[in-house]
């Protein structure tokens, strides 16, 4: 009895483990765990909750012995949500456009000088600490959001699934340091201080910035799409002195 | 809801057919963006329907960075060997990006301030 219940297990597990369903539940099972304990924490941008779902992912996949093709089968369909939410970026846009036309000139000179910054001096540094070519290149876009930075590390040649996990490294990072940076700094204005972190540390930065301060996520939702565009324009050239 | 979803969807489309035919460096969703964003400028209003659905979608952001954040276990040999490179290029160059970009706004916004009020 208890065999024939193992057997059914088993070939529930089989049929279930190549099927999209399974995997697409899982994934926002996990992230759904991971913004509990978000919250729990009181908001703690440390206790993130995007790498808590990938935490447990990656365990229970490498747990189960499921390849991350087959996990993708039915996780791509949280991943195409990606698209629809980078147009979605026009609507904070619209909606703050008095104030962004305001400060137009500040926007564009940041811009420029920000988008620079993050993708020279990571290629930079890792070129000089010894990194190989290709993730060097993959580096470039690490600032901006995943969808658009994939598209770029392919493009100037990197490897675009390691982008995506440099990426999100990079969102939780400037989500941890930012609030401290800018104090130390002495930046007190909340469209330079959403501004920057948008720039650096894409949605999950603004995420982090519309936390704190209503305007500073404006801005902050302002530079993620207004980076993307700066980035897939300066990435490839700025990669030349990487090749 | 259904309308709204299938704008943003033809926004994003019209931008992949617009960079895939002229070879841009952009990728579609984000000359969807652009798009859209001069269609509420031009129109100069923004349906309810689809800012409901706009601000849905950005409220969960951070769950679709997920299945590609999951690509870490495609990648366990390389960030394995070349972690320490990765980490301190990710660390040091975000601080970095914030502060100049936060100092530079800061800056021209100064100047253009006292520009204005000569």
């Amino acid at each position: 009895m208890i065999r024939a219940g193992h057997t059914t297990l088993v070939s529930l597990w089989v049929y279930l483990h190549t099927q999209p369903l399974l995997w697409l539940c899982v994934t926002l099972a996990a992230y759904v765990a991971g913004h509990i304990l978000h919250e729990r924490a009181g908001r703690a941008p440390v206790v993130n909750s995007v790498a808590i779902a990938v935490a447990l992912l990656v365990a229970l996949l490498l747990g189960t012995g499921t390849s991350y093709a087959t996990y993708f089968e039915g996780a791509q369909f949280v991943h195409f949500l990606l698209g629809p939410a980078t147009v979605a970026l026009a609507v904070p846009l619209f909606r703050n456009r008095h104030v962004a036309a305001r400060a137009v000139v500040p926007i564009a000179v940041a811009l420029l000088a920000g988008a620079v910054t993050a993708s020279l001096s990571a290629m930079a540094i890792a070129r000089v600490l010894g990194a190989s070519r290709e993730s060097v290149l993959s580096l470039a876009a690490k600032s901006v959001t995943t969808p658009i930075a994939m598209g770029i590390a392919q493009h100037i040649g990197g490897a675009p699934s390691l982008t995506a996990v440099l990426v999100i490294l990079t969102g939780i990072v400037g989500a941890v340091i930012a609030t401290p940076l800018l104090n130390a700094l002495g930046i007190r204005d909340w469209r330079a201080r959403g501004f920057s972190v948008g720039l650096a540390a894409h949605g999950l930065g603004a995420a982090r910035a519309f936390q704190v301060h209503d305007m500073a996520g404006t801005f902050a939702g302002l530079a993620v799409g207004l980076n993307g565009i700066a980035t897939a324009i300066l990435a490839p050239l700025l990669a030349e002195f990487f090749r | 809801m259904i309308v709204a979803l299938t704008i943003l969807l033809s926004c994003q489309l019209a931008g992949e057919i617009v960079s895939q035919a002229l070879h841009l460096p952009v990728p579609g969703p984000v000359l969807g963006m652009v798009l859209l964003a001069t269609l509420l400028i031009v129109r100069g209003r923004l349906p309810a329907a689809l800012e409901q659905a706009a601000d849905t979608l950005l409220r969960h952001l951070s769950l679709f960075f997920v299945p590609a954040a999951v690509g870490v276990i495609s990648n366990g040999a390389r960030i394995a060997r070349e972690w320490v490179p990765l980490s301190v290029s990710v660390v040091v160059s975000t601080a970095l990006a914030i502060g100049v970009t936060a100092l530079v706004f800061r800056l021209v916004d100064r100047l253009m301030t006292r520009g204005a009020a000569r």
